[in-house]
């Protein structure tokens, strides 16, 4: 069993969880994650990493809750304990000496996109980090991403933050800040992992997207998480989870993702209250 | 009456058959089709073994079994000297009972073979193992002195608990490193309940653990701690990664919603209990038409979990006939029983799917056979213009899986074989390392519990040796 130190939601949907695992927080690397199981019924279910603290053996993701796995992550209270926390999983990101990198974190990319600018800084990158949410109240750790920023852009749809808008405004913020990227990084939501990838193709910045399709085991095992990236079939788990964002059937992997829609996601829409449908 | 005659009349050509559970209720549960033989016919089955003087019998099974041993204890009702006798040389009897492909090793070499009628060996060590399990307390083995040696065991599947079990009674220090959040390997996630209960694999587990072996779970070795930094604190290692690494056939549309590795299908529902959702998280589709593409064990297992899904129609789909099938004889006919069609000499070519990327139908080829090819299998020659289609809503890839690469790729300086496993020195299991030993499917590609267990015990003796010299 893995101790949970702190769980707490640090905006709404979003919870902060920390967990105890020594020989996790010994390895872990930017870019990597973990598969957790909220109980013994439980899923296995694939967090990324977005911070850790080796020495006092404990690793830190940021979760959305979404379904029934993340529902009852949500509800677990620092002192209790979940049945599984194995990782590191997945290749690291590329970390190297690549010039300016724009590194871009949405929802839950937020934290995992962190650990991945801190790397490229120390790396001597100019590193330009761009956020995006809905609203103001969906941004956290803009502190710990401004200290290991050159620059630290925000978006938000409704304009409550930073620049109005949402990721297609990318080229123009950039064109303002006066910065051409040597590559891009990109932690979130899948929509947002695509859609930076279109509109980053035609100016040819080359893209790395961390990509979240449905796992299981996160050791190569299963191949639930396999993609079309070039044309040949990956696993996420082993051969990613970054991949070259302009070279993804992006079709393929939304459909895919929708998988067990109907068994998962279908029933939480349902209400025993007859004024509801 | 002459010598032959006589010998004739004596010889009992009845192989004793197991009862099963009936077909029709069988198809709507997951608990364990064979039932296993009542005390009367095991001594039944067993009075049939000739007691040879020089039996070939022993020479088919990989870890070399005294079979007329064992099965003389059956016959004179000391079951308990029987498992005892087993298990000098097989720490798993209640598994190989029911998984070995006897037909292939043992009973393929029994004297009663050409009559066409081996003692069921399998059925018999099954019964042995199954009555010392009804009695409780397992009779403890004689421990050796602790030796103060650390070894390490990376997968606890049938290979990596067999070298715990052997070097546990040696003296020595093991831990054993599995990825997944239960032990047992393929025997836990690949192997279904209705042929070999979970509760055994467990059990299995729990009494390695209690000749002291430590497990740790959720472990990814090469990920968590890489080999050489687990060797810092070990003296020697084991590797027991298997072939955890599924093939797809690279036809068009595998990569449609409702197609499924038998890896993912088979755990889903066994290592998750998926077929229980949603009292367990994990899903599983139940959808009514669907293909299992494949021939062997793991296409049967594949299939008859379709069937208990609620499946209206589950076909299997096979390039060769009936007579190449790999799969246990067995579990072809168990599957048959259940209503499983197969669709022999029949090739897929490539998978259709609707608008929302949903598999809808599957395209094939008709097969016919030609010349034997170097496995001696007359090889399969598809029929020109022979397409037709086929609707399905699921279909399972059972064409076999390859050696796990991760720690081939995080460990330097370990050879790799043709088939991409690890490279070892046959007669002790040694890898390109000196301190690192590997047996099981890692090595062979995807083969038999038994096989790979033979490999632990070989490798276990090679670790033993090498540890005393250290
Ligand atoms: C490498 C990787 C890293 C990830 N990192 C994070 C992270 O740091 N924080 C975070 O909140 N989420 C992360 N995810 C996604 C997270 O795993 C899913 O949100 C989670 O599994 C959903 O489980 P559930 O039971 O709550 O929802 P479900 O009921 O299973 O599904 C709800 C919705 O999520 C989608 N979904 C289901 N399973 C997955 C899955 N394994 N991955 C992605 N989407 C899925 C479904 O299509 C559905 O639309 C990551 C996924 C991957 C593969
Ligand atoms: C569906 C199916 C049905 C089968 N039916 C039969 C049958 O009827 N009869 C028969 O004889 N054989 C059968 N087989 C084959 C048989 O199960 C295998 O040959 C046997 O299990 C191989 O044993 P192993 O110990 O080498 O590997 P496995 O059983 O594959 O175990 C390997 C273990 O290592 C773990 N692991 C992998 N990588 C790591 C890592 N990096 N760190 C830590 N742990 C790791 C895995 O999680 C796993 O638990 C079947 C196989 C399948 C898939
Ligand atoms: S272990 Fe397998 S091969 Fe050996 S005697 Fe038992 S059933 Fe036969
Ligand atoms: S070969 Fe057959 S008959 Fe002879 S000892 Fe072995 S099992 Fe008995
Ligand atoms: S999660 Fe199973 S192969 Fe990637």
């Amino acid at each position: 069993m893995y101790r949970i130190i702190e769980r707490r939601m640090i905006v709404p949907n979003l919870h902060e969880f920390i967990v105890e695992a020594p020989a996790v927080a010994e390895s872990v690397k930017p870019g990597n994650f973990v598969i957790v199981r909220p109980d013994d019924a439980g899923e296995r279910i694939p967090l990324s990493v977005a911070d850790w603290d080796a020495s006092a053996g404990t690793v830190t993701s940021i979760f959305m809750q979404v379904g029934g796995s993340t529902a009852k992550l949500a509800r677990l209270k620092p002192g209790a304990a979940v049945p599984t926390f194995a990782g590191p999983l997945g290749k690291e990101t590329e970390i190297g000496a690549f010039g300016t990198v724009l590194c871009v974190g949405g929802c839950y990319g937020i934290g995992s996109i962190y650990p991945i600018a801190r790397a490229l800084k120390e790396a001597g990158n100019t590193v330009i980090t761009l956020l995006e949410a809905r609203s103001s109240y969906l941004l956290y750790w803009e502190d710990k991403l401004a200290a290991v920023s050159d620059k630290l852009i925000i978006v938000t749809r409704d304009g409550t933050k930073g620049a109005k808008g949402h990721i297609d405004r990318i080229p123009e913020l950039l064109q303002r800040a006066g910065a051409v990227p040597d590559r891009v990084i990109v932690n979130g939501c899948t929509f947002q992992l695509m859609r930076t990838a279109e509109i980053t193709k035609p100016l040819g910045w080359k893209t790395i997207v961390n990509m979240n399709p449905i796992m299981i085991d996160g050791t190569g095992m299963c191949g639930v998480c396999r993609l079309s990236v070039a044309g040949k079939m990956k696993f996420a788990c082993v051969d990613g989870p970054d991949f070259d964002g302009h070279e993804i059937d992006w079709d393929e992997f939304l459909a895919r993702r929708k998988t067990y829609n109907p068994e998962e996601v279908d029933p939480l829409r349902r209400s025993s209250c007859r004024s509801h449908f | 009456m002459s010598e032959e005659k006589k010998e004739k009349k004596r010889l009992d050509l009845k192989r004793r058959s197991m009862p099963k559970q009936d077909e029709h209720e069988r198809v709507k549960n997951f608990d364990e089709v064979a039932l296993g033989y009542p005390v009367e016919t095991a001594i039944e089955e067993a009075r049939r073994c000739l007691q040879c003087k020089k039996p070939l019998c022993n020479q088919g099974c990989p870890v070399g079994i005294d079979i007329p041993g064992f099965i003389k204890f059956i016959v004179e009702g000391n079951f308990s000297a029987a498992v005892k006798r087993i298990k000098e040389t097989n720490a798993l009897p209640a598994i190989c009972g029911r998984v070995c492909p006897q037909e292939e090793q043992c009973e393929k070499m029994c004297v009663l073979h050409n009559k066409k009628a081996p003692i069921c060996i399998g059925r018999l060590e099954r019964f042995v193992a199954d009555w010392e399990a009804a009695q409780g307390k397992a009779e403890a083995p004689a421990m050796a002195a602790k030796t103060g040696r650390k070894v390490a065991v990376v997968g606890a599947g049938p290979a990596g608990i067999t070298v715990a079990n052997d070097l546990a009674l040696l003296g020595h220090e093991v831990t054993i490193y599995e990825a997944l959040h239960e032990c047992g390997g393929v025997l836990l996630y690949g192997i279904p309940e209705f042929r070999l209960p979970k509760a055994i694999v467990r059990r299995e587990v729990d009494y390695v653990r209690s000749l002291g072996v430590k497990i740790v779970t959720d472990f990814v070795v090469g990920k968590t701690r890489t080999v050489d930094k687990l060797l810092e604190e070990f003296d020697a290692m084991f590797v027991g990664s298997g072939a955890g690494l599924p093939w797809f056939m690279e036809i068009p549309g595998e990569n449609l919603n409702g197609v499924f590795s038998a890896n993912e299908y088979l755990t889903r529902v066994n290592l998750m209990r998926g077929f229980r959702f949603p009292e367990f998280d994990t899903p599983v589709k139940r959808p009514s038409r669907v293909a299992v593409v494949g021939g062997g064990n793991v296409a049967m297992d594949s299939a008859r979990t379709a069937v208990r899904l609620g499946a209206d129609e589950v076909h299997l789909v096979y390039r060769r006939s009936k007579a190449e099938l790999p799969a246990r004889a067995e579990e072809v006919e168990n599957a048959e029983e259940e209503g499983v069609i197969f669709d022999l000499l029949t090739l897929p070519i490539g998978l259709i799917g609707d608008e929302h990327g949903w598999l809808r139908e599957l395209e094939c080829l008709r097969m016919e056979l030609g010349e034997p090819d170097a496995s001696g299998r007359r090889k399969p020659i598809p029929v020109k213009g022979s397409n037709f289609r086929v609707p399905f809503e699921a279909l399972v890839m059972a064409i076999g899986n390859g050696p796990n690469p991760l720690i081939p790729m995080t460990t330097p300086g370990l050879t790799l074989n043709k088939k991409g496993g690890i490279q070892t020195e046959e007669a002790t299991g040694q890898t390109s390392r000196p301190d690192i030993w590997a047996g099981g499917d890692i090595v062979r590609g995807a083969a038999t519990v038994i096989s790979a267990m033979g490999d632990g015990r070989v490798a276990a003796a090679a670790i033993h040796r090498y540890l005393l010299g250290k």
